[in-house]
């Protein structure tokens, strides 16, 4: 398969890093910067980036469409270095984002009028607009509320008219910074939801970045970060199978994998690739 | 508190008034103002108000909300019409008593002045009850937008205001919670003179300044990943069109100029 | 005795206009003194409508409020010293700081106290001592700190005011694994040094497992459950009806049971599955399956 996003030894550090040490505790001024970093993101693939504040995870995702540009090695686009200043509305017509905070970015008062802003921006017939619009915003659910106020929609709901606004622009390619982080367990579940059918039924290659780890045990590949490298890079199995690394980055690991591996030490004899709660009940009920 | 200023109060519906394109409306509501300040006579005044009060009825907007919103100016109506009665000097003396002169012609003026005012509000709050603030701005923008020269800069302040109008109640709802946040950490905002109340309020406007600035910093990397680069290129979904209702609200102002010229030409001058 | 009461305490946003909307409805409740008591519900179940109440910032359209046995609403004094019995933190209190240093902002709260400077002194070097911000932390803007490290300040901000009861309103939102831990954590601290009683609202079951004494679960305007962690997730099944999200071992073990396994399913914790299924396998051995 064709890689959309291709990493070569790219470096980045923030101008107001500050690389000193309290409290034994490292203390970024805004974001880690990333380092020598090398990676490639399949066309049509589902993945998950995982670590805590300051992993340097959120850079990342600044680097994969051109909002930051590496001090370091290269970021390619599509075929596209992001160095190349004058092709960034190009990049961007291939990567979409959606941001963390619902309320700020969302441009229109009506929410039909926001899903149609980036379409606009590219100079797409109204009559095509319309049709782009009203299929955005079935993919996510919000249809009937296409007349509706932004603000009066919950966070749930307008990151789902984010999500519209950027299927509208027809990106290959979807990143997620951190949608989720603001939401409650309702509004999380709702854009978990659309960004599953985003890649089952529209075949969009998705990139999210995250800090709750049952979030990213839906991918089909998951990335985790720490201090600006990867710590680790695989399935999710794979990923989750070792605890102690994950802990010691400051991150979850799935309570079900947890006790699979302490009922393992009583000596049951269970596999060791256990995420979710049905594959922990199917296989205790099989092998006890 | 700040839930009782409405800027831009729409209400929405579905009458004639509603639908009509905003651009007509935008320039028969100038059409109309221009031509409150013509009427010379009773009788025009009159037509004018009749048209006023049936554009009113059309529009399913009751008459309580149009007098609410007169409710604010109601100090200027006063003061206005005050100053014509007791000022003007021309006409025939109706009364004379100690230093307060009333005159015909000044009894005249104070009613034409109340009535023009009272028409000017209502006619633009029309607009404004009718038509979403987007609507208005996308009118005025391409109403404007024969004037290649300022293209560029009113596609901006067409977008400021639409991102202003998006934005109002966010922060709105932020300063609510601020305030409720301060006050809880024991702030005194109901109690004080002027200036101490002033002071109070620092606690809530720096935090919201923070964030407004934050939002703005958010916002604007948001539209420039969904490739916003100004007016240049740029397509509008929403395509304005004048409909049959609209060419006929141009015969039914032209009727009413009509009258008002007439009625101008055969009453005579009352001021 | 009890520290916070209400008697059928109904509150309407906008009452009297034809938006008129029930918020809670004829809430019964009292919280003993001491307690650390999380209070959970999903969004929209009056949760947050609720705890506005307990130091005034909203007035009940009926019923009462009782703080430390005082009727909050009975006078103009009572009101203002229920602010002062009662600290409530909002949800991302970050976004509230507002002086040129942390150290005055934390001092706000004393400040309005009308307390004198040392005790102002005192008070804020106490507070910052409980969430963890240094000396040179205090000096800093509050600008310039991380987004844990102004978490924590603002927090700072309501215990300086050494409030009898702490509410926290999801003190955790928006924070990655390791700074929720850190929160929790001061939060369980700052109440076993303190003794005070401890409010936490939270959507996470598992948060509050960690560190509550009483659940109290808010559903549909009103108290629907309250009582211990164990009792409360007796009811597991009812909290995921209800729409919350219990921890995953939780769920595992409403599977088995479901499945037909005889296990108890008032689990939360993965020490407290693994010794119900160590129980249940010895039970097997002695038993064999006849026993199930």
């Amino acid at each position: 398969m064709a890689s959309v996003i291709t990493f070569d030894h790219v470096s980045f550090t923030y101008d107001d890093f500050l690389p000193e040490e309290q409290n034994g505790e490292r203390r970024p001024l805004n974001n880690l910067a990333v380092k020598d970093l090398s990676l490639s993101i399949e066309e049509g693939s589902l993945v998950a980036v995982l670590g805590h504040n300051g992993s340097g995870k959120s850079t990342f995702a600044k680097l994969c469409n051109g909002i930051l540009v590496p001090d370091e090695g290269d970021v390619t686009v599509y075929g596209i270095n992001t160095k190349e200043e004058e092709r960034l509305m190009e990049i961007r017509q291939h990567v979409g984002m959606v941001f963390q905070n619902p309320d700020n970015q969302i441009v229109a008062s009506v929410v039909e009028e926001d899903v149609a802003f980036g379409p606009e921006n590219l100079g797409v017939p109204p009559e095509e607009i319309r049709k782009r619009v009203k299929e955005s915003l079935k993919a996510v659910g919000m249809y009937d509320y296409r007349k509706h106020a932004p603000h009066k929609l919950s966070g749930g709901q307008k990151q789902r008219v984010a999500i519209a606004g950027v299927i509208a622009m027809q990106t290959g390619c979807i990143l997620f910074d951190e949608s989720t982080a603001m939401l409650d367990p309702r509004g999380r579940r709702e854009v978990m939801d659309s960004i599953h059918k985003l890649h089952k039924d529209l075949g969009k290659t998705i990139v999210y970045i995250t800090h709750y780890m049952e979030e990213a045990t839906l991918a089909d590949r998951v990335i985790v970060m720490d201090h600006g490298t990867i710590l680790s890079d695989g399935t999710p199995y794979e990923v989750f199978s070792d605890t102690e690394k994950l802990r010691a980055a400051g991150l979850d690991v799935p309570q079900a994998t947890l006790f699979a591996s302490a009922l393992r030490e009583d000596g049951l004899p269970l596999p060791e690739n256990i995420l979710t709660t049905e594959e922990c009940v199917s296989a205790i009920l099989e092998s006890i | 508190m700040v839930k009782d200023i409405t800027i831009g109060q729409f209400f929405p519906g579905t009458s004639v008034i509603h639908k009509m394109d905003p651009r007509m409306k935008l320039i028969l509501t100038l059409v109309f103002i221009v031509f409150i300040f013509v009427c010379k006579n009773f009788y025009s005044l009159l037509l004018m108000v009749a048209a006023l009060i049936c554009i009113v009825f059309v529009s399913k907007i009751s008459m309580r909300t149009i007098l609410k919103g007169i409710k604010p100016v109601l100090i200027i109506i006063v003061i206005t019409a005050l100053l014509n009665l007791f000022y003007i000097k021309e006409g025939t003396m109706l009364v004379d008593w100690h230093f307060i002169h009333i005159t015909t012609k000044g009894v005249y003026t104070a009613i034409f002045m109340v009535v023009r005012i009272m028409c000017l509000i209502v006619s633009s709050s029309l607009l404004t009850y009718t038509t979403s603030p987007t609507l208005i701005t996308d009118g005025i923008e391409q109403l404007l937008s024969p004037l290649k020269f300022m293209q560029g800069s009113v596609h901006t302040v067409a977008m400021m205001m639409t991102i202003a109008l998006r934005f109002i109640p966010t922060l709105i709802d932020e300063f609510d919670k601020i305030t409720s946040a301060q006050k809880a950490r024991g702030a005194d905002l109901e109690t004080g003179n002027l200036v101490e109340r002033t002071k109070a309020l620092i606690p809530v406007f720096i935090p919201l300044f923070i964030t407004s600035f934050r939002r703005a910093y958010d916002l604007a990397f948001a539209m420039e990943c969904r490739c916003y680069h100004g007016h240049k290129g740029r397509t509008r979904m929403k395509q304005m069109k004048y409909a049959r209702r609209d060419y006929l609200s141009i015969a039914v102002m032209l009727v009413i100029i009509a009258g008002i010229i007439l009625l101008n030409h055969f009453f005579g001058k009352v001021i | 005795m009890s520290v916070l009461k209400t008697e059928n305490l109904t509150y309407m946003y906008s009452e009297g206009t034809p938006f008129q909307i029930v918020a809670i409805k004829d809430v019964n409740l009292s919280v003993e003194a001491g307690e650390l008591v999380a209070v959970i519900g999903h969004t929209g179940s009056g949760k947050s409508t609720l705890i506005q109440h307990f130091n005034g910032l909203l007035k009940p359209s009926s019923g009462k409020v009782y703080v430390d046995g005082q009727d909050i609403w009975e006078s103009k004094a009572t009101l203002r010293q229920s602010r002062f019995t009662v600290g409530l933190c909002f949800q991302y209190p970050e976004y509230q700081l507002f002086e040129e240093t942390a150290y005055k902002d934390i001092a706000f709260g004393p400040k309005n106290m009308k307390l004198d400077e040392a005790e102002i002194d005192r008070r804020v070097r106490q507070a910052a001592s409980y969430v963890g911000v240094t000396d040179d932390m205090l000096e800093k803007s509050p600008f310039d700190l991380s987004g844990g490290e102004k978490r924590r300040v603002a927090i700072a901000g309501v215990m300086a005011m050494e409030p009898k009861v702490l509410i926290l309103d999801e003190p955790t939102a928006g924070l990655d694994p390791r700074g929720r831990d850190q929160i929790l954590e001061l939060i369980r601290s700052y109440r076993e040094q303190t003794g005070s009683t401890v409010l936490l609202v939270s959507h996470s079951m598992e948060d509050v497992a960690k560190i509550a004494t009483k659940v109290m679960v808010i559903n549909n305007k009103n108290v629907e459950m309250y009582g211990t962690v164990e009792e409360i997730f007796e009811h597991a099944g009812r909290l995921i009806e209800i729409g919350l999200d219990v921890p995953q071992i939780t769920k595992v073990f409403l599977g088995l049971k479901e499945r037909g396994l005889p296990v108890r399913t008032d689990i939360y914790t993965v020490q407290q599955g693994r010794e119900e299924l160590n129980r249940l396998r010895e039970m097997k051995q002695r038993g064999g399956d006849a026993a199930w």
